[in-house]
């Protein structure tokens, strides 16, 4: 209980001394994430409910539009708002799960690599070299072509897809760090390599971590909605972010709404990511936090 | 004295909330040197960067004063727009930093940047350039000065750095010099030589000089007049003799005091057995190739070293920067890859032990850095730095450590209130005093200490010496105390080891090493620390009955 008062305590001091894009940002965040998680219960329609009478019918206040979808709805007479809040929460899991999969690879990787040195470094340098010589998409073809088209796949080839950038950076800090006098002054004391691991740098690599999270999350978003716009991502007819762009673009000059509508939230879900990231960053800073 | 070059009045300098220069008065004379002297966070870097308006660029305003600077006419230089300043930086007024690679520009060649500083000020020919440049770096006595001209700063050592930045400063024949700590990052041996560089370079263009330091040896040598600095306000001025013989401000008493000298009498050295046998020890780093396929020519950092350190009893390690001091203690350590010799703690030999067998040894040695900010793990708090190690020998347990903690940092003389500070809010004294309480923390028979007051404030850096001096002889511990200066060492080690070209060249009692050097550089060590002449009577520095007494001032 105490815990929870201090964490509370601490999230309202958080609070005080945050800027107003921080407020904004995380309000925008809350909004997306209870929306994203409440969207059986929110959603107006079945998602992949067909009304064929219905096709195509405008977002409410234009001249046609339908009673009931405020969006208007697709080519297939779907309501545009039920399947852009179930697609909001499908790309947001696919984004967080793709994140934390190549996070956690990147990370031991690059620790590892920066650690050990020799031989292991070598093996993870060429390893991320490879990773940046190959075209994502011929990977992720690749994938859906031998495990089908999965959401499992898809998270884990998201996933793959971003370690690279995660390793590349750690094994970069934890070159810097090793040099630096109080890692030795670990080594002196005797610290095995697993504490100088857990203790000593990892904590130091929490700001660029929160950073690259960030980027990650924003670039597998914006990776999913390409393989989906290519036809490689989710199996229709489950919507997510991307395939409705890419479903809505054959009607774009006469049903702008189709494209418009997944296109901002796409937009909003990677902007409010990014001011997340960076004023977590600061906040993450002991140096910055305290004077 | 002639006619005054430069004249500041009630200068006061505001960076944010923080006033650092509070009404500042001071005159300097063509031909002069006038040091300003205080510790850091004193003000007087402002106050240069407030001379050439270059403070703006470092967020601080000049909020009130005026500094009058006189060419032909009277210039006020808190009222010239930019584009005028620019016309005096550089012509006028020049300045030398404390680090000159940083202050050199690292992707051009020594040549470029010098000719980049006379062709701002006169329209030459490239030929005549060229002349002018190696003529330039003549003058700052650089040996092969058309050489140096196509090379980097980075293949340059810290000497002739520091010489290339005098040469740039000087090129365009200012009136008035300041040198921002130009000698604090140079060894002692260099750092005379770039002193009677600067005085004769003075003596040529009798340009004033504003000497900016915190060492008052170096006063001493180069000062006609000192101002002496404390939080931004002037607490004495006087002519430097003055000074030194009857200082009036019980701070300038403090501060002469703290001075590291020569001649204050050494501990002699206990009988005991010895704690640290160290026999041949050789170090090698793997160095470049010859050519593509060629093996990696080994660079031998220690060379063939035997010492001895006996329990109780410290051991000064003295020497140049690169001469292979820093390796010495962190291959003892075995931190650093051995490649032949023995090192024994305790008569058991270490020098073949790995992982998990090293741990006995790494409980009984400990190490002190000399950056006490970057030793420290900037994430960590206090009370969890300092206890680390015994945690890690099993010492305590995790619901102990605070106390722990609270006892080490009352040894430390620290607050025990900081506990849950972070490193960044402490001062740098305090850091140190962090890293000191953390190697005590498994109560070690042995301590390197790697130039562990390098980094501080004079009158800091005697209260860490004489902690540390305290708790050798509290706890009765070995101590390897490594420096380059030869005044603290004299100090606090009961035996000196002067270490060059990675081989130990001399070694003995402190007191028979320094009155009768045997090895020629020993000898050129002791004449290069600057002379500060304080009476005896200003000194009140600790003398225990067992110390010599002094012979030389």
């Amino acid at each position: 209980m105490t815990v929870l008062v201090a964490h509370a305590s601490r999230a309202a001091a958080a609070w005080r001394d945050s800027g107003l894009s921080f407020r904004l940002a995380a309000i925008a965040g809350l909004v997306l994430l209870t929306v994203a998680a409440l969207a059986p219960w929110l959603a107006p329609f079945d998602p992949d409910q067909q009304t064929l009478l219905a096709r195509l019918s405008p977002p409410a206040g234009f001249e046609g539009a339908k009673a009931g979808h405020w969006l208007g709805t697709d080519e297939l007479g779907r309501d545009i708002l039920s399947r852009g809040l179930h697609a909001l929460r499908i790309t947001l899991g696919i984004g967080m799960a793709g994140a934390s999969l190549g996070m956690l690879l990147g990370l031991t990787l690059g620790l590892f690599a920066g650690l050990k040195g020799g031989v292991v470094d070598d093996l993870v340098a060429g390893a991320i070299d490879i990773q940046i010589a190959l075209p994502f998409t011929l990977l992720a073809l690749l994938a859906v072509a031998i495990f089908g088209g999965d959401l499992m796949v898809l998270i884990i080839v998201l996933g793959i897809a971003g370690w690279e950038t995660f390793a590349r950076v750690v094994r970069g800090e934890v070159m810097k760090l090793r040099g630096q006098p109080f890692i030795e002054a670990a080594l002196a004391a005797g610290a095995s390599p697993w504490r100088i691991a857990t203790r000593h740098l990892l904590p130091n690599l929490v700001s660029p971590l929160v950073v690259m999270f960030a980027l990650s999350f924003s670039q597998i978003v914006l990776l999913e909605s390409t393989l989906s716009f290519l036809g490689l991502g989710v199996r229709p007819p489950t919507a997510t972010l991307g395939s409705m762009v890419g479903q809505g673009r054959d009607y774009m000059p006469s049903a702008p709404w189709l494209v418009i509508v997944p296109s901002l939230l796409v937009l909003l879900v990677t902007l409010v990511v990014q001011l997340l990231g960076d004023s977590l960053r600061d906040r993450t800073d002991i140096r910055l936090r305290q004077r | 004295m002639s006619a005054p070059l430069l004249e500041v009045s009630d200068l006061h300098v505001r960076f944010g909330d923080n006033e650092a220069v509070k009404g500042l008065d001071f005159t300097l004379h063509r031909n002069e040197t006038l040091a300003l002297v205080g510790e850091s966070g004193s003000g007087k870097s402002a106050t240069a960067l407030a001379l050439l308006r270059l403070i703006e660029r470092e967020g601080g305003t000049i909020t009130r004063g005026r500094i009058r600077l006189f060419d032909e006419k009277p210039h006020d230089l808190t009222r010239l727009s930019d584009r005028q300043m620019q016309a005096i930086r550089g012509r006028l007024v020049s300045m030398v930093f404390q680090e000159p690679m940083t202050a050199l520009n690292p992707t051009m060649t020594v040549g470029r940047q010098l000719t980049e500083v006379l062709e701002r000020h006169a329209s030459l020919t490239r030929r005549e350039l060229r002349r002018q440049a190696v003529a330039a770096l003549e003058r700052v006595q650089v040996p092969r000065a058309a050489e140096r001209l196509g090379q980097y700063p980075h293949e340059l050592s810290g000497g002739q750095r520091q010489r290339v930045m005098i040469a740039m400063a000087l090129a365009t024949g200012p009136r008035l010099l300041i040198a921002d700590e130009p000698s604090t990052a140079l060894d002692v041996t260099t750092q005379a030589e770039i002193l009677a560089l600067l005085r004769r370079l003075q003596a040529e263009t009798e340009m004033g000089v504003l000497f900016i330091t915190h060492d008052l040896g170096v006063v001493a040598e180069m000062a006609d007049r000192v101002l002496v600095l404390k939080a931004g306000r002037q607490i004495e001025s006087a002519p430097a003799r003055a000074l030194f013989t009857a200082p009036q401000a019980p701070y300038t008493r403090r501060l002469l005091d703290a001075a590291p000298r020569l001649g204050g009498g050494s501990p002699t050295p206990p009988a005991t057995s010895p704690l640290l046998e160290v026999s041949d020890l050789v170090t090698a780093y793997p160095g470049r190739r010859a050519h593509p396929f060629a093996a990696r020519q080994p660079v031998r950092a220690v060379d063939g070293v035997s010492l001895q350190i006996g329990r109780g009893e410290t051991l000064g390690l003295v020497g140049e920067s690169g001469c292979g001091k820093s390796s010495l203690a962190r291959s003892i350590l075995r931190l650093a890859p051995i490649q032949s010799g023995s090192i024994r703690l305790e008569g058991r030999d270490v020098s073949q032990l790995h992982g998990r067998h090293l741990l006995p040894m790494r409980r009984a040695a400990q190490m002190i850095f000399q950056d006490p900010f970057a030793s420290l793990n900037p994430r960590l708090p206090a009370w969890k730095l300092v206890t680390e190690p015994a945690l890690i020998h099993g010492l305590v347990s995790e619901r102990e450590r605070r106390d722990l903690a609270v006892t080490l940092l009352s040894e430390v003389t620290l607050d025990s209130a900081h506990l849950d500070r972070y490193p960044h809010q402490f001062s740098g004294g305090q850091r140190q005093r962090l890293c000191i309480a953390r190697a005590l923390s498994v109560r070690p028979r042995l301590i390197i200490a790697d130039e562990p007051v390098s980094a501080l404030d004079v009158s800091i850096a005697r209260q860490v010496t004489e902690l540390l001096q305290d708790i050798q002889q509290r706890h009765g511990l070995s101590l390897l105390f490594i420096t380059h200066d030869m005044a603290v060492v004299e100090r606090i080690s009961h035996r000196l080891a002067v270490m060059l070209g990675g081989r130990i060249v001399e070694t003995g009692p402190t007191a028979e090493v320094l009155t009768s050097p045997q090895h020629d550089y020993t000898r050129k060590l002791i004449d290069a620390v600057p002379h500060t002449e304080i009476p005896r009577r200003v000194s009140t520095a600790v003398s225990p009955p067992e110390r010599y007494a002094g012979a030389w001032v």
